[in-house]
């Protein structure tokens, strides 16, 4: 990649970084979870509770939620407000433009875990940040597939919240009743929060790979598939 | 600067250009008039690169469209019907984007909000401009990189006529650094003020072009003139001799208050053409 693409993925970076401090919407989505989580830590202590019981519950909703949503309305507020069509005129490719949108909000969220993981002991920190890694950037490419299916932001928030209740809500749900468990295991956000259960990759199951790889795989061809028919128009 | 040649483009089996030919000159503007729906907005897409076109041939630059590069691209500055602008943003930052873009120096962004009169709201976010600082902020962006090709696509629709001034102000400004411009309205007022040449499309094809006082001149059929006498009498006479001594005569009594030709506007011309008016929509 030469200078100019480095240059104008930064670019957008920079962007979305002077943004996100102007826009409610997308900056409540990166901190909440995190300020949730160190909160109901350390002010709710029942007995018997799973050690980090909040901490993974509200990790494992902070993959399903915050990229997607974050990916999906940036993308769609920009077609919506013509200012896509602005940066791709000006010689910003949409494969720039997507990196440094999807980038930025990797890199947000993993702040946000990296706050999250304050809370865990210093050995789980490194595994702990692995398992958020792989879930904000299968959910970041997630948010990406309903920005580049999107109109404008009514639609994307009308396809983001079904999309959101599977992922962020299934792996919750799934603690509570074994049906739902049975369709949410397919999905990774439950695959994560069973490996952030267990703190590692010890004695993990193949199936929780396989699972991993699948999703990933079926979400970039879903993305790859998307960005050829409909582009960023 | 720009050559087309037989272009044409269909949407779904529809054709919305059908044979559209025309050359722009370095240094010059040219207006693309026609009521909403005619083809406009599609021709600058094409133009632009935005769009891809089913037959014919375009130069920009002296390059086929097609071959444009990033580096073409840079010439070329674009002002769409929508501003495009970055509504949380400031004015300042809305403009810092595009200057790191372009590589264009930090210092050029007060320099050209100064030039198009916003330089008291470089802090202000982009939501709260009403609609003619947007699009003069608009207009600051396309003219942040000395662009040598400008286009705009309905930059004074829904303006104030002040604004519509001030904007036609920036694009002679553009036009005397050497900048060539391509503008659309279906203003033509505005087209008959600003632009060196004028092309009327009506429903994908040009029905006339030119300069858009030999156009009017060319359509001037009936030759009137109209008479305004003191006593409120308004009379219509033909171009000749009688005419002529009539004048004279009302001139002589001193009855006469105003005299004017009566040739015919680009808009005359358009609905003599076509049928239909320039502001009118499908």
């Amino acid at each position: 990649m030469n200078n100019s693409k480095i240059n104008n993925i930064l670019i957008i970076i920079k962007k979305q970084l002077i943004d996100t401090f102007k826009n409610k919407t997308v900056l409540i989505q990166f901190i909440m979870f995190p300020m949730l989580t160190v909160i109901f830590e350390h002010a709710i202590k029942i007995n018997d509770m799973p050690e980090h019981f909040f901490t993974n519950l509200f990790s494992v909703m902070y993959i399903g939620m915050a990229p997607l949503t974050s990916v999906a309305s940036i993308i769609a507020e920009e077609k919506e407000h013509n200012t896509l069509r602005v940066l791709i005129m000006a010689n910003v490719k949409p494969v720039q433009y997507l990196l440094g949108v999807c980038i930025y909000v990797w890199t947000i969220c993993m702040m946000g875990a990296g706050v999250i993981a304050t809370g865990l002991d210093s050995s789980d920190i490194p595994f702990y940040m692995l398992v958020m890694a792989i879930g904000f950037a299968i959910s970041a490419l997630t948010g990406a597939c309903i920005g580049l299916y999107a109109k404008n932001q009514m639609a994307a928030t009308s396809a983001v919240m079904p999309v959101m209740v599977v992922f962020a809500f299934l792996p919750m749900l799934s603690m509570f009743n074994d049906n739902i468990k049975k369709i949410a295991k397919f999905f990774y956000t439950e695959q994560l929060k069973r490996l952030l259960d267990e703190m590692t990759f010890d004695g993990m199951k193949t199936s929780t790979g396989v699972i991993l790889a699948v999703n990933a795989v079926l979400m970039v061809l879903l993305f790859l598939g998307l960005f050829k028919k409909k582009g960023l128009e | 600067m720009i050559y087309c040649k037989n272009v044409q483009k269909s949407f779904s089996g529809k054709k919305v250009l059908s044979g559209i030919d025309f050359e722009i000159g370095d240094g010059e503007i040219f207006g693309l008039l026609g009521p909403s729906g005619a083809g406009k907005t599609t021709l600058i897409k094409i133009l632009t690169g935005q769009l891809e076109f089913d037959a014919g041939t375009i130069n920009v630059m002296n390059k086929s469209v097609d071959s444009l590069t990033g580096l073409d691209k840079k010439n070329i500055g674009i002002m769409m019907d929508q501003f495009g602008v970055y509504e949380r943003l400031s004015c300042y930052d809305n403009l810092m984007i595009f200057a790191d873009i372009y590589g264009v120096s930090h210092s050029k962004i007060k320099e050209v909000l100064t030039r198009v009169g916003l330089e008291s709201d470089a802090k202000t976010p982009a939501s709260k401009l009403s609609k003619g600082m947007r699009a003069r902020l608009s207009l600051a962006r396309v003219f942040m990189h000395s662009p040598k090709l400008i286009f705009l696509d309905e930059p004074t629709s829904g303006l104030d006529p002040q604004t519509m001034n001030q904007i036609h102000k920036l694009i002679l400004e553009k036009k005397k650094d050497g900048c060539t411009i391509f503008l659309t309205t279906h203003n033509m007022e505005e087209a008959y003020k600003l632009c060196d040449n004028v092309a009327l499309l009506n429903e994908g094809v040009i029905v006339e072009k030119g300069n858009p006082e030999e156009v009017c001149r060319k359509y001037n059929h009936q030759k009137k003139i109209k008479i305004h006498l003191t006593s409120g009498e308004d009379m219509e006479l033909d171009h000749n001799r009688e005419a002529a001594s009539k004048i004279e005569c009302l001139l002589s009594d001193g009855i006469l208050e105003t005299i004017h030709s009566s040739e015919p506007t680009l808009e005359t011309v358009f609905l003599e053409l076509t049928g239909r008016k320039l502001e009118e929509e499908y």
